[in-house]
């Protein structure tokens, strides 16, 4: 069984901007190896060349494991090294508006949680975190909030994702293994395998 | 009420509820390719976990593989070393792979329909988003990751939550030189790049019905650019005519078998959908993305915007200025490929442009068919011939500058007009790279131009 995670503690980092997808958060030539190691050291790497300031550049967030993010975050390809990435180099948690399906779910398999808030609250915890960066962020799974500093939000997590991050179910393969005559009923019930 | 086709494959596939309330899916075929697999076979030995049936997962490479020199070992070692390690995955577990000696080698979401592996009523999965493709015939197809790969391997199966579906019903008659690309783009445009969230989208109306498999592949392909991570077509005797005699599709009497259940896998003419939306083919013309998402597109005729959220960052991204027209906009490359637009169908199309015509001097053109099959097909026609004629690059099969992950790449900021499906920021090799998506025949189009044009008023002279 995977590590239960109920709380998450740490700074937060502002990532701004909508629609940001995984081919800017890890670029594929990046994808060029047979391990996840190292992926750390380039995430986000083209966006940084293109904007020194960028907040994964910026010392004042480097000990950040709360990303602050907008809309339809992780869109795009599904190569789960952009939360591996992420992970690795050090997130733990991404809060924002909405993610895209394919990277939720990614993240979920890693452990790594995500969690909605509306547009408003994004906006005034960024604003806070680049006020103040070192401002402690408690994100609370069990209790479905979120603190930082005088500031509490509630989250938006599906059940399924809590439950799985609460139970330390998130690495899935065990409990999909666990009843697998089913499994294998199926298999011998579908018509294209079972013969036409 | 009746059912969706995704409700009876749902139900037909499910093994159990989840403690977590999520639903267990049997994964009815598993593809697999090079870039996001190696971990997946790592995690398995790590834990001392095998294959549960290796006889349905397949094998190819697409990805990393040059389209000019094969020659093993390739001149990159880091591809060497991620195309080594799928051969000693495979071979290590049985499972069956199409490399680069086979002539069944292709682009993943190629091959599948091409080989008659994809099916309607089937689950599929694969490492790659665009597995949404094979819901061309009506199969449900998930992209998914490398600890989901990881899992399938494993278990055969996945963990899903429930998808709504929502129904988008084209109607009526595309206009000449609007094509399945353009129809997607439009699709994208209105709904946005995350109005599919959640959902899986059902195509269907006339304008769907009418197109050939290929031209459905082309628009389910690009589900996940709307956010729908899955997208299908009802399968029909479009479907069924395609499928007949394909090396993986039942033979004989069983065909004829295989073909009332595919049937009744299709929605139910009075199904329950979580959502309606119309668009009428006649208001599609040939589009163009001006920006950094599948979403950012504007029709050839119009201009581009100089509002909006995100406008500025693309159009500064982009070097393009908002209220310009789209056409006239000058390229440095063209690329006619990807599982988006690399079929037979597609070169075709692409082919009918070329024709006795020059690419512009100033224009590196490539063409890349999606599988050596059709890469086969084509030089049978004499595509090939044509294109080379032309004044463009013919290349072996594989993904090549859709994602740049081969030698295959932009330089610098030189502009691109693909027939791809990203034209996120630094998606064709060069971080500061600009793509701008748009059907076969307009990326043949442009090619010659040098610049945007119309395919249509092309059209006209050939
Ligand atoms: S052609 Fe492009 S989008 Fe399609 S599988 Fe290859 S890299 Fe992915």
């Amino acid at each position: 069984m995977s590590s239960q995670i109920d709380r998450i503690d740490g700074p937060g980092m502002p990532l701004r901007g909508d629609n940001i997808d995984t081919d800017r958060i890890i670029p594929a030539r990046f994808l060029k190896a047979i391990t996840f190691d190292g992926l750390g050291d380039h995430v986000f790497e083209d966006d940084r060349a293109a904007m020194p300031d960028h907040p994964f550049s910026n010392p004042a967030y480097g000990q950040a494991k709360v990303l602050l993010v907008n809309e339809n975050f992780g869109s795009g390809s599904s190569r789960e090294h952009a939360p591996q990435a992420l992970k690795r180099w050090g997130i733990e948690a991404c809060v924002g508006e909405s993610f895209s399906e394919i990277f939720r779910g990614n993240s979920l398999a890693i452990g790594l949680a995500c969690v909605t808030v509306s547009r408003e609250q994004v906006e005034q915890l960024m604003a806070l975190v680049e006020a103040a960066p070192d401002t402690p962020l408690a994100l609370s799974l069990r209790e479905r909030s979120l603190t930082a500093g005088d500031l509490r939000v509630e989250i938006d997590v599906d059940e399924p994702v809590r439950d799985a991050l609460l139970n330390g179910t998130w690495d899935a393969t065990g409990m999909l293994l666990d009843d697998f005559d089913v499994v294998r009923g199926v298999a011998e019930r579908v018509p294209y395998i079972r013969g036409f | 009420m009746g059912k969706t086709l995704l409700r009876k494959v749902w139900d037909q596939h499910t093994v159990r509820k989840l403690p977590t309330g999520q639903t267990q899916l049997f994964i009815g075929l598993h593809l697999i390719h090079e870039v996001t697999t190696p971990q997946a076979f790592d995690m398995l030995r790590v834990r001392g976990i095998g294959v549960a049936f290796p006889d349905r997962t397949f094998a190819t490479t697409d990805h990393i593989i040059p389209t000019l020199d094969q020659s093993r070992p390739f001149a990159d070692p880091l591809a060497e070393a991620m195309l080594a390690a799928l051969e000693s995955n495979c071979a290590e577990y049985g499972i069956p792979f199409w490399n680069l000696d086979s002539d069944r080698q292709g682009i993943v979401h190629v091959i599948g329909p091409e080989l008659g592996l994809t099916q309607p009523g089937m689950t599929i999965a694969c490492g790659d988003s665009h597995t949404s493709t094979h819901g061309a015939l009506g199969a449900v197809a998930f992209g998914i990751g490398t600890s989901q790969v990881r899992d399938v391997l494993a278990s055969q199966s996945l963990a899903f939550d429930p998808l709504k579906v929502r129904r988008i019903t084209v109607d009526g008659q595309l206009a000449d030189g609007v094509f399945a690309k353009d129809v997607i783009l439009e699709i994208i445009a209105r709904l946005g790049v995350k109005g599919g969230v959640g959902h899986a989208y059902e195509y269907g109306g006339s304008a769907i019905e009418a197109m050939s498999i290929d031209e459905r592949l082309t628009v389910c392909n690009m589900s996940i650019e709307g956010g729908a991570r899955v997208g299908y077509v009802n399968p029909d005797q479009t479907t069924f005519d395609y499928l007949r005699g394909r090396p993986f599709a039942p033979q004989g009497e069983a065909f004829d078998r295989a073909v009332s259940w595919w049937r009744s896998t299709a929605s139910d003419p009075n199904a329950d959908y979580d959502d309606v939306v119309e668009i009428p083919a006649s208001e599609i013309e040939p589009r163009v993305t001006w920006g950094i998402n599948p979403g950012q597109s504007v029709g050839v005729s119009d201009t581009i915007p100089a509002t909006g959220a995100g406008v500025d960052e693309a159009l500064a991204f982009m070097g393009l200025s908002g209220g310009a027209p789209i056409r006239g906009t000058k390229i440095d490359v063209a690329f006619v490929g990807s599982c988006t637009n690399s079929r037979l169908s597609d070169l075709r199309e692409a082919a009918r442009i070329a024709k006795g015509q020059r690419v512009a001097s100033h224009v590196k053109a490539l063409v890349v068919p999606g599988s050596q099959a059709v890469l086969a097909a084509a030089e049978r026609e004499g595509l090939d011939q044509v294109f080379r004629d032309a004044g463009f690059e013919w290349r072996g099969a594989g993904c090549s500058m859709c994602l740049a992950m081969n030698p295959d790449r932009l330089d610098g900021e030189q502009v691109s007009a693909s027939s791809s499906n990203r034209n996120f920021k630094g998606r064709q090799g060069s971080p500061t790279g600009r793509t701008l998506l748009m059907s076969p025949a307009m990326v043949a189009a442009a090619a010659l131009a040098g610049e945007v044009v119309d395919v249509r008023t092309v059209m006209s002279h050939v």
